[in-house]
């Protein structure tokens, strides 16, 4: 893959909230910018959660081994995302009065569930470089980023809560499908897998 | 636009409605500028007329609907207007979408003509009236109200109308009526989402009968000196300054007084989240979220605090006594 291949995709990372600034700073972002922030950035948030889980799932089919280089930036977008969003919401919504926003975490839960999947991510983006791979031992590291799935599905209820108001599930269930697709493909593969590891031991076992 | 006769009269201008120094000498050099004939005649006349605007600037979308100077009492608030393009882009209005985007962009397959109003139920003089009659059964009266969404954001909007009282009066209601109930339209053919799973249609809103009789309940035909636009309720919708502005219909056919509490929209959607009063209260959230704030639309910048809401939306010098001795925490 061409060696300006990662610049493009940072690049690309970076025209939602480049769009987001300009139509708020052009007066094109609605009566209620605020809000338009608040749920854009959830949004796009959502949409690099299904860009990252695409990732794997397109190197293996595709046979592009080279995509695996990406995965990393991509999910540091996710958090990226999810900062600006939970940002927005803290100053527009809530003027950084940390008090308010404690009593607003307990009252909805839908803020509750959306503010767990954010501090569930913390600790994946900030074990995203080599050395926190080698002092944690690849295994546990693996294993803590599995969280990803919970993370996913933490930010859905959030997203279908804050709908549920307006019993307005449409998009909502456009993202769950995706994701749903996204994870259903790996445990195919893991079941797949099995499946050839136990014929293996099977075919030892009969020569 | 307010028009201001002698009989009036003496009228305090607000503050905010003073023009600055420096614009009235501008436009006064402007004005000279076109007397001498440089810009024609044309464009003399139009000076002439910016000159005398008051207030309210008419956007020049749709027909003139003037009203005149109101007496009742808190009637015309002093607060900044919220923008035209705010008030008609920025709607809850279901049976056109969800989205707040939505009726600005859709409503315009709505038709208002011709348009009546039934009324029915406990009254002695049940009737149809015609739009054009019911504009003209009282005078149409400039009312700058604030509006409070139950969504925690607000505008300040200049509607034209006249006290609902007025009509309630004509059409004379029997002893026993006790309500007074709102069915709005609810036609597929010209309003897209009328079916959608959101709410029971069509959408039905309720006063009881002495909330109903208060002045400042507008049975309204415009705003901004013109008829309504299609998303705001065309052409005939109530506003209830000091309720939450679900409970202010829109595009209202029929008006039916009874003596049972009607169930209204909302609460038979959720009526843990929304009650059949739904005065704006800062001290009774919503089951979801905080009702202490609000934001008031296109007025502050992105990054100012929201405004405190207050009791009955500031009207509570007007409207309290109606709820005197009310639990408002049960009766929400």
């Amino acid at each position: 893959m061409h060696p300006s291949a990662k610049v493009v995709l940072f690049a690309l990372c970076m025209l939602p909230i480049s769009w987001l600034i300009y139509r708020v700073a052009s007066n094109g972002a609605g009566a209620n910018p605020q809000e338009y922030l608040i749920r854009a950035t959830g949004d796009w948030t959502l949409r690099f959660i299904c860009i990252v889980l695409a990732v794997t799932p397109l190197r293996t089919i595709s046979n592009t081994p080279q995509l695996a280089r990406f995965r990393r930036m991509l999910g540091l977008f996710v958090y990226f995302y999810v900062v600006i969003h939970l940002l927005s919401y803290s100053w527009f919504d809530m003027g950084f009065d940390v008090a308010d926003i404690a009593k607003d975490i307990a009252k909805r839960p839908f803020i509750l569930v959306g503010f767990l999947g954010f501090l569930l991510l913390t600790p994946l983006a900030a074990t995203s470089f080599n050395k926190a791979i080698k002092a944690m031992g690849a295994k546990r590291w693996q294993l803590l980023h599995k969280l990803v799935y919970v993370i996913s599905g933490l930010g859905l209820l959030h997203f279908f809560w804050m709908r549920a108001g307006k019993n307005n599930f449409a998009e909502v269930f456009v993202y769950a499908a995706i994701i749903a697709a996204l994870l259903g493909w790996r445990v195919r593969q893991y079941l797949i897998k099995k499946k050839s590891a136990a014929q293996t031991i099977q075919a030892r076992a009969a020569t | 636009m307010l028009i201001k006769t002698n009989a009036n009269g003496f009228h305090h201008t607000a503050s905010s409605e003073i023009t600055p120094l420096s614009a009235y000498q501008s436009r006064r050099d402007l004005m000279k500028l076109m007397a001498t004939g440089a810009a024609g005649a044309a464009m003399a006349s139009w000076a002439s007329r910016e000159a005398m605007a008051q207030s309210v600037d008419k956007p020049g979308k749709l027909a003139a609907l003037a009203g005149g100077k109101s007496a009742v009492a808190g009637a015309v608030t002093m607060e900044k207007i919220t923008d035209y393009k705010d008030a008609t882009t920025y709607n809850n209005f279901y049976e056109f979408g969800t989205d707040k985007a939505d009726p600005g962009k859709n409503a315009h397959t709505l038709v208002t003509k011709p348009w009546s109003v039934a009324i029915e139920g406990m009254v002695k003089q049940p009737k149809s009236y015609t739009l054009e009659d019911l504009i003209k059964l009282s005078p149409q009266e400039e009312r700058i109200y604030r509006l409070r969404c139950v969504e925690g954001w607000s505008m300040v909007i200049p509607w034209v109308g006249y006290s609902l009282s007025e009509l309630i009066k004509k059409v004379e209601p029997l002893s026993s009526a006790k309500y007074v109930e709102f069915v709005t339209l609810a036609d597929p053919k010209t309003m897209p989402f009328v079916g959608s799973r959101v709410l029971e249609w069509p959408y039905v809103e309720a006063l009881r009968m002495d909330e109903a009789m208060h002045p400042l309940a507008l049975l309204s035909f415009g705003m901004y000196g013109e008829v309504l636009p299609n998303q705001n309720g065309a052409p005939v919708r109530m506003v209830l300054p000091w309720k939450y502005g679900f409970k202010s219909g829109k595009s209202i056919v029929k008006i039916r007084f009874t003596d049972k509490e009607p169930k209204t929209a909302w609460n038979k959607a959720a009526a843990s989240e929304y009650g059949f009063y739904s005065n704006v209260n800062p001290n009774v959230d919503h089951p979801r979220w905080s009702q202490a704030s609000e934001r008031r639309i296109g007025e502050d910048g992105l990054f100012a605090k929201k405004r405190k809401t207050l009791m009955f939306n500031g009207y509570e010098a007007q409207v309290g006594q109606l709820y005197a001795g009310m639990d408002l925490k049960k009766n929400f």
